[in-house]
C-alpha cells in the first residue's frame, strides 16, 4: 500500500534523440536506423561521481513510466512498488533511468514511427531487432546522461534478458545485474505461444501487411487475442483459481434461451471477462507491429550459444542476482537455473533464489516481501561498495 | 572482523586463488574471508533465508537450495575445493554429498563434531540418554544434526566415497587444534575435527 509521501510524485517522460542521420544506430543485422528518439524517465539524483545509476529494462509490453504518476496519483507507474524512496530500488540513494525500448510504441522510435525515407510509418519495413540492439541504445542513453557505468541493471522477463545481454557484451561495465524471471533461451512451448500471438495479429483482416496506421481499423481483434493468450501464460493456474475460480460474471443471469446459440458463447465466467478486458485495454496503448518485433526478438534470443560467450564471461566483473518464482510457468525456475549455471560455470559471481509466490510470471510486478527484500539487499550491497 | 577459530583454520586449508563451493555456507562468513584474504572465488549453498540474506549483504555469491539436492548441475571438476563446514551432520544424504564432492572438486575441506568424543560416550553410557554438548546442544527430537557420526565413521565413509584423508586436525572444545593426547586418539579425545580430503 502506498502511503502519501512515501512514493515518487509527479514525473514526466523525457525524450532524447540519441541517433541521427549523421550518427545512425548500427544494428546487429548490419542495417542502420536514424533518427532514433528515446522516451525515458529518471527518478532520484545522480551523485557527484555518477556511480549510483540503476538502469531499469522493461518487459514486452511496458514503457518508460515505471514509477510515480503523470497527474493522477492513483494511476502509478508499472514498477512503482519496487522503485521509490526507501523501496528496494531506493530513489533516495540511486539515480534510476527507465527508457521505452527501441522498437516500442510509447515514445521511442519503432514500427509506428515515420520512416524519413518514405514519409510514412515504417510498419514491417522497420528493421528486425535483437536484444543486443536494445542494449546499444541503452548505453547511448547513459552516455547522453553522462554516465559511464551503471551501478546496476535491473529487469524482469525480457528486461532481465537485456540485462544479461548487456553484461555479456560488456563484461566490465555493470556493477550488478538483477535478472528476475528471465530466460536465456525460450523453449519450444514459449515460442509456440509467441507464434499464436503473431498469427492472431497477422491473420486479422485489418492487419494489411503491417500498414494499418491512419486507417479506420487496425488489427485490434488480433492484438487483443494475442494479449489474451499471453495473459494466460503470465498467471498460474492457482492465481486464476484464487482470482476468479469458476465464478460467473452474472450469477443471477437467467438461463440462456434455447436456440439463441450465440449469446451462450459470450462472456459467462469471470475469467473470460478479465481476459477480454485485458485484451481490449491493451489496444489503447500498444502497437501490433511492436508486438511482432518484440516477440520474435525474444524467440531468437540465445546469448550463451555464441561461440565467444564463454570467453567473454570469464572477464565478468558483474555481480548477478537471478530470481525465479515457483509458480511461474512462462519462464519457470529452469530458465533461471540455466542462466545461473552458465554464469557460475564461467566463474562469474551469481546468486540465485526461487521465491515462493502463487502469482505466476506476473509475480515480478507484485509486492512480494521476500522478493523485494532480496532485490533490496542485493542493491544495498552495491551501494555500500560505491 | 574476527573469524571463528575453526573457520579460520578451514580458511587456511583452502589454497590461495581457489574456486570454492561452500555447502551450507550460513551467512557467508567463511567465503567472505576466502574472497577477501585468499583471492578465492566461488559461491555458497544455503537453505535458510537468513543465511541467504547474510551472504547477499556481504556480497558473497549464494544459491538458495538444499545441499541434499544441490549439486546436480555442477560439472565434474567445476570447482577446486568443496567446503563442508559443520554441515555434514545436518544432511539427509551425507553419502551423496561426499560422492558429489569427489566429483566436482579434487579437494574437500570438512569439519564436523565427533560423536565418539569420550564425554558423549560417557554420558550415553552413564545416563542412557542422548548426550548434549556445546557442539551438539539440541535435544534429540529437534536437532538439525540428524546424521551424527564419529570421526572413525566419517573416515570410513569418506574412503567409500572415493576420498582419501590428506590431513586431519583434531579440535579442542575451543575450536582450536587439540594438542597432546587428543592428537593421538582423536576419535576418543577430540570433540571435533577438520579434514582435508582429496579424490583418491
Amino acid at each position: 500500500m502506498i502511503e502519501p509521501g512515501e512514493a515518487i510524485g509527479l514525473v514526466e517522460t523525457q525524450r532524447a534523440e540519441l541517433f541521427t542521420a549523421e550518427r545512425p544506430l548500427l544494428l546487429g543485422s548490419g542495417r542502420q536506423l536514424a533518427p532514433v528518439e528515446v522516451a525515458f524517465e529518471t527518478y532520484g539524483e545522480l551523485n557527484e561521481d555518477r556511480s549510483n545509476a540503476v538502469f531499469i529494462c522493461h518487459a514486452l509490453t511496458a514503457d518508460a513510466h515505471a514509477a510515480g504518476h503523470h497527474g493522477d496519483p492513483e494511476r502509478r507507474g508499472w514498477w512503482d512498488n519496487l522503485i521509490g524512496p526507501g523501496r528496494p530500488v531506493d530513489t533516495d540513494r540511486c539515480f534510476v533511468v527507465v527508457p521505452n525500448l527501441l522498437g516500442g510504441c510509447q515514445g521511442t522510435t519503432g514500427p509506428s514511427s515515420i520512416d524519413p525515407a518514405t514519409g510514412q510509418p515504417y510498419g514491417l519495413r522497420f528493421p528486425a531487432l535483437s536484444v543486443r540492439d536494445l542494449v546499444t541504445v541503452h548505453r547511448r542513453l547513459l552516455e547522453h546522461l553522462g554516465i559511464e557505468r551503471p551501478m546496476a541493471v535491473v529487469g524482469g522477463s525480457l528486461g532481465g534478458m537485456q540485462a544479461l545481454q548487456w553484461a555479456l557484451d560488456y563484461p566490465e561495465e555493470i556493477g550488478g545485474a538483477a535478472l528476475i524471471c528471465a530466460s536465456s533461451r525460450l523453449t519450444a512451448q514459449n515460442i509456440a505461444f509467441s507464434a499464436v500471438a503473431r498469427e492472431a495479429i497477422m491473420r486479422d483482416p485489418d492487419f494489411n501487411g503491417g500498414d494499418f496506421y491512419g486507417r479506420e481499423r487496425g488489427p485490434e481483434l488480433g492484438l487483443a487475442l494475442a494479449r489474451m493468450t499471453a495473459h494466460i501464460t503470465y498467471l498460474s493456474e492457482e492465481a486464476m483459481r484464487q482470482k476468479f475460480g469458476r465464478r460467473r460474471q452474472d450469477p443471477d443471469a437467467p438461463p440462456v434461451e434455447p436456440g439463441v446459440a450465440e449469446s451462450d458463447f459470450d462472456v459467462d465466467f469471470q475469467v473470460e471477462s478479465y481476459l477480454r478486458h485485458q485484451g481490449l485495454s491493451f489496444l489503447d496503448r500498444f502497437d501490433a507491429n511492436t508486438y511482432l518485433y518484440f516477440s520474435r526478438m525474444m524467440d531468437r534470443f540465445d546469448p550463451f550459444s555464441e561461440p565467444e560467450a564463454f570467453q567473454r564471461m570469464k572477464q565478468l566483473v558483474t555481480r548477478f542476482l537471478v530470481v525465479s518464482f515457483d509458480s511461474d510457468w512462462r519462464f519457470d525456475t529452469g530458465h533461471s537455473r540455466v542462466i545461473q549455471r552458465a554464469l557460475a560455470r564461467a566463474g562469474a559471481q551469481v546468486s540465485f533464489r526461487e521465491i515462493e509466490s502463487p502469482w505466476g510470471h506476473d509475480s515480478f510486478l507484485l509486492e512480494i516481501p521476500e522478493y523485494h527484500r532480496t532485490v533490496q539487499t542485493f542493491l544495498n550491497r552495491l551501494l555500500e561498495e560505491q | 572482523m574476527s573469524l571463528r577459530p575453526d573457520l579460520q583454520l578451514v580458511a587456511g586449508l583452502v589454497p590461495v586463488g581457489s574456486r570454492v563451493l561452500d555447502l551450507g555456507c550460513g551467512d557467508g562468513e567463511l567465503l567472505a574471508e576466502l574472497i577477501a584474504a585468499r583471492s578465492c572465488s566461488g559461491w555458497g549453498v544455503e537453505l535458510s533465508d537468513e543465511g541467504f540474506y547474510g551472504c547477499l549483504a556481504r556480497g558473497v555469491p549464494v544459491v538458495q537450495e538444499d545441499v541434499d539436492s544441490g549439486l546436480e548441475g555442477v560439472e565434474r571438476d567445476e570447482v577446486d575445493v568443496v567446503v563442508l563446514s559443520e554441515t555434514i551432520q545436518a544432511l539427509h544424504r551425507p553419502e551423496l554429498a561426499l560422492r558429489e564432492m569427489a566429483r566436482v572438486a579434487k579437494l574437500g575441506v570438512v569439519s564436523l563434531p565427533n560423536f565418539g568424543y569420550w564425554r558423549l560416550r560417557l554420558e550415553l553410557l552413564s545416563r542412557g540418554r542422548m548426550p548434549a554438548s556445546a557442539e551438539l546442544p539440541h535435544p534429540w527430537f529437534e536437532t538439525p544434526n540428524i546424521h551424527l557420526c564419529t570421526l572413525g565413521d566419517f573416515e570410513d565413509l569418506a574412503a567409500e566415497c572415493g576420498l582419501s584423508v590428506k590431513q586431519r586436525i583434531p579440535l579442542n572444545a575451543n575450536h582450536r587444534p587439540a594438542g597432546g593426547l587428543a592428537g593421538l586418539r582423536p576419535n576418543l579425545l577430540a570433540p571435533g575435527a577438520i579434514y582435508v580430503v582429496e579424490r583418491s
